[in-house]
């Protein structure tokens, strides 16, 4: 493991003794035209001319509309005008240098051809998604780690672009969207867990994307702020479908990490499906041990959008009841619900537990 | 032993479930045009995958009768099962026979009057402490009107009941006149767990268990609560009393947490709410105790209970004959005598108005 | 403690500017040639209100109603997108807990304020903010 030497910046909060690790920026690209070095001539053909196909009617922007512009800070604009998280150099100063960051996770989000209606040319833009950030971002800042785009909903593919990938320290995780076609358990995802398993790499699950099926299981919602609780359920049918259709036992030493996706409703998740499990053995006699049990052991969540309950130690019970050990500070930077480090982890958090949160548990979950 | 106290005298059940011994029970209550339907097509009984009724899970093994009757088909098996044993004082009944599957909306709505004819044949003139839900068909809102208007002069149908997962969000304004025509008659609105299959059981498409399908309640009532409190039901409504009924209970604070998070910045995108979701649930909005998705430690509920922020809220019910605990019921680990008289008999007497009038049958 | 914002002329009806004195960070909102002084500080998490948008108050009686007043009058935060009214501070969510300090900002006379040996021009008007 790297020895990591705790920066001093004006923003870093005091209690990151064992490093600050972010494990969600989202790096924007200035203009699609960026990807075109590793894309072939038909694929720059169709994502100029026919753009990105997500499973949802508009051709720009998203069906539910943002609380801000590219839902987005308004501050993270660059000064001349650059989209936010679009120049290595800003997005350092604003964020990394700011606030001290040890190391910082990119999660390229769209514009990225994840989960694209189109397969072939899914998996075309997740290599140079890749590539992009390899070239434009982790080889101008030693700080930045990268994220395996893969083209989730072809498996097959999805594993050998992790594959292609192995061994390569600047990556430190495979990323997939929550709202995937099918839930993320179903057999159709397991090439993806096994190279995974095979590569020594964490599955980051990034709280978006677009199914296709409705965004709540009694049709679609009418506003946006709908739409920002049901990630949290999106996210809670994953994991439901992760234990149940044992993924979790097959894959033993597969780790899955829940970016953005909440944390609050994940203790009431793992014991409803503890109470389940005794009056459904019948039907699931694949799951040997405890929901919560293989939850504990191999799922982890991270902060924000921190959950800002009424009361301080309601905050404290839900952390606890998940594990201290299993939680990651996370930005979002240069989102819009972006959590600074300073404010958004509580005072009242005990300061080892912070410590762990800010840095160590991330430390020795991708092993920086 | 107090760490599990008894239920008190009075107990109120409020989620019983009488199965439907088949199409041919209904047949007395249809008009004869879809009566003569039944044989006509074919039609093979409306048991939904929700329940299904070979399930383990649907029917507690010990509630299966020997003899081959129907489980839970008759006030018999209710009394000698629940009320009697465990000294029940009144049920509330809710039929999830799956009328609220059927595309036709006249055949639903001829159906699901069927359906309540029968409750009120079957089991309310055969024992005077028991109640019931009004089913509602809501593909159509106007049926869904016209039944309670026929059936709340009835004062032992004491609630309405929809599944939480329906065709559109149950929030949206279409369905405005059935909270109206509640409201107007003082009946609380019963959502259910079970799906009407217009959409996936998940927001991520159709799962491969059922195990998962039953887990989806859970997310259900989350999106359903989002809807009516988003869209401005309860300022529309404001005395209008939700049930969630077979919905677990621990999922509630952090899903509140959430959405009154994301309100204080997006207040703008529905200006009708003045108040945080979390001050609108607890007056509005109560919920059936079983199945209660918490471990069985007095601590951690009592932290559960604390976080739920009310002790006005819970409601006790056996989801009969679902399988949900061996044996006698027992309340959650934690809850003291005082909390397991309101639990069981002051909350859902002050929930039901109906349940405290005079019944004749 | 005074502290001399600029003169009027360069911030204009609708604009705003930042302001660092006495080791604060106060923005001063000119709404239609009143002026009004709040810590930059949002409340919440600390997102530099200066950068946020403004727009109007909208209020509904009933679902569906909008009723839109006030445009330019509601800051939002950068950030989390919480609302400030800028004449009080107030947040819209819970004005009666959740504010941002505002403080006192007036016109004065570059005349009035030569004799505290600001360097000011006699014959311009300033904006004052009261830290
Ligand atoms: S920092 Fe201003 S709303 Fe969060």
């Amino acid at each position: 493991m790297n020895v990591i030497n705790p920066r001093l910046a004006p923003g870093r909060p005091p209690a990151a003794t064992q490093g600050l690790v972010d494990v969600d920026i989202h790096p924007r690209p200035r203009s699609l035209h960026v990807f075109d070095p590793w894309l072939s001539a038909e694929m720059r053909h169709r994502l100029h001319s026919y753009g990105l196909r997500a499973r949802h009617g508009f051709v720009k922007g998203p069906p539910y509309f943002k609380a801000q512009p590219l839902a987005s800070r308004r501050d993270a604009w660059t000064p001349e005008g650059g989209t936010p998280a679009s120049d290595p150099a800003f997005t350092a100063a604003q964020h990394l240098d700011h606030y001290g960051v040890d190391i910082g996770v990119l999660n390229p989000l769209q514009p990225s051809g994840q989960g694209d209606m189109n397969n072939p040319f899914s998996a075309a833009m997740a290599h140079a998604v890749n590539e992009w950030q390899l070239a434009e971002w982790v080889a101008r800042d030693g700080r930045l780690r990268a994220s395996v785009v893969v083209p989730y909903e072809d498996a097959e593919a999805s594993a050998a672009e992790i594959r292609k990938r192995a061994g390569d320290s600047r990556f430190c995780q495979v990323l997939v969207m929550s709202r995937t076609s099918h839930p993320l358990g179903n057999p159709k995802y397991w090439p993806i867990f096994e190279a995974a398993e095979e590569a020594g790499l964490p599955v980051g699950v990034h709280a978006f994307g677009y199914s296709g099926w409705p965004m709540t299981n009694g049709g679609w919602p009418s506003f946006y702020i709908e739409e920002v609780s049901e990630h949290a359920t999106s996210c809670q049918s994953l994991v439901n479908s992760l234990v149940i259709e044992g993924v979790f036992e097959r894959f033993r030493r597969l780790k899955v990490v829940l970016i953005e996706c909440g944390f609050g409703w994940l203790p009431s998740v793992a014991w409803r499906l503890d109470k389940l499990w005794p009056t459904l053995k019948d039907e699931i006699p694949h799951i040997r041990r405890a929901p919560s049990e293989q939850l504990r052991e191999q799922l982890w969540v991270s902060t924000q959008p921190i959950e800002e309950p009424p009361r301080p130690e309601q905050l404290l019970d839900c952390m606890g009841w998940i594990g201290w050990d299993r939680i990651l500070y996370a930005s979002d930077y240069p989102h819009w619900d972006f959590d600074d480090p300073r404010t958004a982890i509580p005072a009242f958090i005990p300061e080892a537990h912070r410590a762990a949160i800010y840095g160590g548990n991330a430390r020795r979950l991708y092993g920086f | 032993m107090s760490l599990h106290p008894a239920l008190p005298p009075g107990t109120v059940d409020v989620d019983l479930h009488p199965m439907v011994p088949g199409l041919d029970a209904l047949a007395p209550f249809l008009p004869d045009f879809w009566r003569d339907q039944i044989a006509q097509r074919g039609l093979d009984g409306f048991e939904t995958q929700s329940f299904p009724p070979g399930a383990p899970k649907t029917v507690r093994a010990d509630w299966r009768p020997a003899d081959g009757t129907k489980p839970a088909s008759t006030p018999e098996l209710l009394r000698a099962q629940v009320l009697e044993p465990w000294g029940v004082a009144r049920g509330i009944l809710t039929p999830l026979y799956g009328v609220q599957l059927v595309f036709n909306e006249d055949m639903a709505a001829a159906f699901t009057t069927a359906l309540n004819d029968w409750t009120r044949a079957a089991f309310l003139d055969h024992d005077p402490r028991l109640a019931a839900s009004i089913i509602l068909p809501m593909f159509n809102p106007e049926h869904a009107v016209e039944e309670i208007e026929r059936l709340a002069p009835d004062p032992r149908f004491v609630q309405a009941m929809v599944l939480v997962m329906g065709e559109t969000p149950l929030g949206r304004r279409h369905n405005w006149p059935v909270f109206k025509a509640l409201v107007r008659h003082g009946l609380p609105l019963a959502i259910h767990a079970g799906s009407a299959f217009r959409n996936p059981t998940t927001s991520l498409g159709w799962p491969s268990w059922y195990a998962e399908d039953y887990a989806a309640n859970q997310q259900g009532f989350q999106s359903t609560l989002a809807s009516l409190i988003t869209e401005g039901v309860f300022v529309k409504f404001p005395e209008l009393r939700v049930v969630l009924l077979e919905s677990g209970v621990s999922w509630l604070p952090a899903f509140l947490w959430r959405l009154s998070k994301t309100w204080k910045g997006v207040r703008f995108e529905v200006p009708w709410l003045e108040r945080s979701p979390i001050e609108t649930v607890r007056e509005n909005v109560r919920l059936s105790l079983t199945p209660f998705d918490a471990p069985d430690d007095g601590a951690t509920v009592g932290r559960l209970l604390d976080h739920l922020g009310s002790d006005e809220m819970l409601l006790w019910s056996s989801d009969w004959p679902h399988w949900q605990f061996d044996g006698p019921p027992r309340l959650p680990a934690g809850v003291d005598a005082a909390l397991a008289r309101k639990i069981c008999v002051d909350n859902p007497l002050a929930c039901y108005a109906r349940l405290g009038q005079e019944v004749t049958p | 403690m005074r502290h001399v914002v600029g003169p009027v002329a360069e911030i204009p009806p609708g604009s705003r500017r930042l302001v660092e004195a006495g080791g604060k960070r106060v923005v001063v909102f000119n709404l239609d040639g009143a002026f009004f002084a709040l810590n930059d500080r949002c409340p919440h998490q600390g997102g530099p209100l200066h950068k946020g948008p403004v727009m109007g108050l909208v209020e509904s009686a009933c679902p569906g109603e909008y009723r839109y007043d006030r445009r330019g009058e509601i800051v939002r935060c950068p950030w989390h997108a919480w609302e400030f009214d800028i004449r009080t501070g107030r947040s819209r969510f819970d004005p009666r807990r959740v504010k941002t300090r505002s403080f006192p900002a007036c016109i004065e006379k570059g005349a009035d304020l030569q004799a505290e040996t600001f360097p000011v021009r006699v014959e311009e008007d300033y904006v004052v903010v009261e830290l």
